[in-house]
């Protein structure tokens, strides 16, 4: 296994407050990891720092051995970086389809000119274009829906939309913010199954904030658990369950 | 198969185009179109540029920008600039006017798309004004007086190949992949950054494009009409040409060119009260914003498969 991901001292603050401390971080090759931790803990502000949306004010962020920090969020993205979001953001008056074309646009099989006048070379990209979109929208069947509007979706689907389009981005890691949220325990297994095998057959590194504890423990091997921008445990599932500053910080207040 | 299917609407398309150009060069040739039928002609077909070019920007990019006629503007005096001062053919003033002006859209556009929303549609408004005032104190093109007597140059052929050109280009290209990356900037900028797309690079090029064609539409206006100064192109026409997007529908180019046409016609209509005309303009967009927010065609297009369905309809 090689390393994909390395944070190292990672530093960022709003004004006076400090969203994340001192943060450090590893991914190995084909590895889920879970990052946990109580509201405002600054899980997703460590999401957006490593996807380009915000500038950390200190740290390095090591992406398959080159520093990805200062670079806008669309060339970290086209070095293989995809996510989804918290509170979903798709194209919601484009079709599903087209949802997931645009994220095929970064490797568009045709120039400029071609798509003005129209050439040979246009209609054959587009036959390409559109059959990897359809690609992924079957793994995460969705195929039967591609002429709908992304925003008639159920919430479910939308968020399975959600991946299908990070995934078209052809990443080689992925970062899926609270993918379960606000599905019911069937529609949250059925996810957590596809995640587990878009990893597998697509060889990908995933990294996963997730409220829903008996799913992170079911399937992150390893698990960052963050409190007030800091670190404060990191371990397998076994680890975390049992640790006592976790405990604590997160787990006694959910049961309170 | 699929092919010979396309080659055959291409042909189609092709004829009926070229059918629409005889019959108009037709009835102009035969004095059936007299003089206040054919200035009319004109203004529609320059109104469709307008419009489908700043809905290429407002629409589609979803970019507020209130600065189009400042390109109209740079686009009429480097035409003029170069038929009338400098003995230039026609053409070469048309491809300099669409190169000022997207030069100008470029200038502009990369400090200015930064901002958003109402930010940038004041900054695109104050440097439309910019330029005007510019034009305004350069002696070389006679100021506030403007050019008189320029020749006349912009003949049914030029208009109907413009017009053509301007759609086909904004069709053709937002019927691309680059025309969903453009598009998904409206939906979602921040989405469509993280799915790999260069917004800053997007709006751009998208309003670079529209300056260039409301470039092309200074050079056929400036080449009718005789005159130009630079009072023709203050930030009034730029909301003339928004009402025509806004109306048609953001982000619908067979909207832009409905509304363009139809706000021709009502212009055309009310020549005799220009008075009541802006209040009939005020009176038509509230009507529309109240029953018909997202305008006439919505983000809708009409377009074969459109009429394919209201055909088997019938059927």
């Amino acid at each position: 296994m090689s390393l994909i991901m390395e944070i190292n001292n990672l530093d960022k603050s709003f004004g006076g407050l400090s969203a994340v401390l001192n943060f450090n971080f590893r991914l190995e090759q084909n590895e889920l990891v879970g990052l946990i931790g109580p509201n405002g803990a600054g899980k997703t502000t460590v999401f957006n720092l490593i996807t380009g949306v915000y500038k950390p004010d200190q740290g390095r962020i090591i992406f398959n051995g080159q520093n990805i920090v200062g670079l806008a969020p669309h060339a970290i993205c086209a070095r293989g970086i995809a996510r989804t979001f918290q509170n979903i953001r798709l194209f919601n008056d484009l079709s599903v389809l087209d949802n997931v074309k645009i994220a095929s646009h970064k490797n568009v099989p045709y120039n400029f000119l071609a798509a003005i006048i129209r050439s040979p070379r246009f209609f054959k990209g587009e036959d390409i274009i559109e059959n990897e979109a359809m690609k992924y929208l079957k793994i995460f069947k969705l195929d039967d829906k591609k002429d709908e509007l992304a925003k008639n979706l159920p919430y479910g689907e939308q968020r399975r939309l959600e991946i299908a389009r990070a995934m078209a981005t052809k990443p080689t890691m992925l970062i899926l913010d609270e993918p379960a949220a606000g599905m019911n325990p069937q529609e949250t297994k059925e996810l957590m199954n596809l995640i587990a095998q878009i990893r597998q057959d697509f060889q990908l590194s995933i990294l996963l904030i997730e409220h829903d504890m008996s799913l992170v423990m079911g399937v992150c091997e390893r698990i960052y658990v963050l409190d007030y921008g800091q670190i404060i445990a990191e371990g397998r599932p076994e680890e975390i369950r049992s640790n006592k500053q976790v405990i604590e910080a997160y787990l006694g207040e959910e049961v309170e | 198969m699929q092919i010979k299917n396309k080659f055959i609407r291409f042909c189609i398309d092709v004829l009926v185009l070229v059918a629409l150009f005889t019959l108009v060069q037709y009835i102009i040739t035969t004095g059936l179109l007299d003089q206040y039928y054919q200035i009319n002609l004109v203004s529609m077909c320059i109104n469709i540029i307008l419009a489908v070019s700043l809905n290429l920007i407002n629409g589609f990019t979803g970019q507020l920008s209130l600065g189009h006629a400042g390109f109209m503007a740079i686009g009429a005096y480097a035409s003029v600039v170069m038929t009338q001062m400098m003995d230039q053919p026609f053409i070469v003033g048309i491809i300099l006017a669409c190169m000022a002006a997207a030069l100008g859209g470029f200038i502009i556009g990369v400090p200015t798309l930064r901002l958003k929303g109402d930010y940038l549609a004041i900054a695109t408004l104050a440097l439309g004004e910019i330029i005007r005032v510019t034009l305004q104190n350069i002696d070389y093109v006679n100021g506030p007086a403007g050019i008189l007597g320029i020749t006349k140059m912009t003949t049914w052929p030029w208009l109907f190949g413009a017009t053509v050109v301007t759609v086909l280009v904004v069709v053709n290209l937002i019927n691309s992949s680059y025309g969903r990356a453009i598009i998904s900037v409206r939906e979602d900028e921040v989405a469509s950054e993280l799915m790999g797309i260069n917004t800053t690079k997007y709006k751009v090029i998208a309003f670079v494009i529209g300056a260039m064609f409301a470039g092309l539409a200074g050079a056929l206006y400036a080449h009718f009409f005789y005159i130009i100064k630079p009072e023709t192109f203050n930030f009034m026409k730029s909301f003339d040409i928004l009402v025509m997007v806004v109306l048609g529908g953001l982000g619908s180019t067979t909207g832009a060119v409905i509304a363009a046409i139809f706000i021709t016609a009502l212009t055309a209509a009310l020549q005799s009260f220009p008075a009541i005309r802006m209040i009939l303009y005020a009176l038509i967009l509230i009507v529309v914003m109240i029953y018909r927010p997202q305008g006439l065609m919505g983000n809708k297009e009409l377009s074969r498969k459109t009429f394919g369905r209201i055909w088997s309809g019938r059927k």
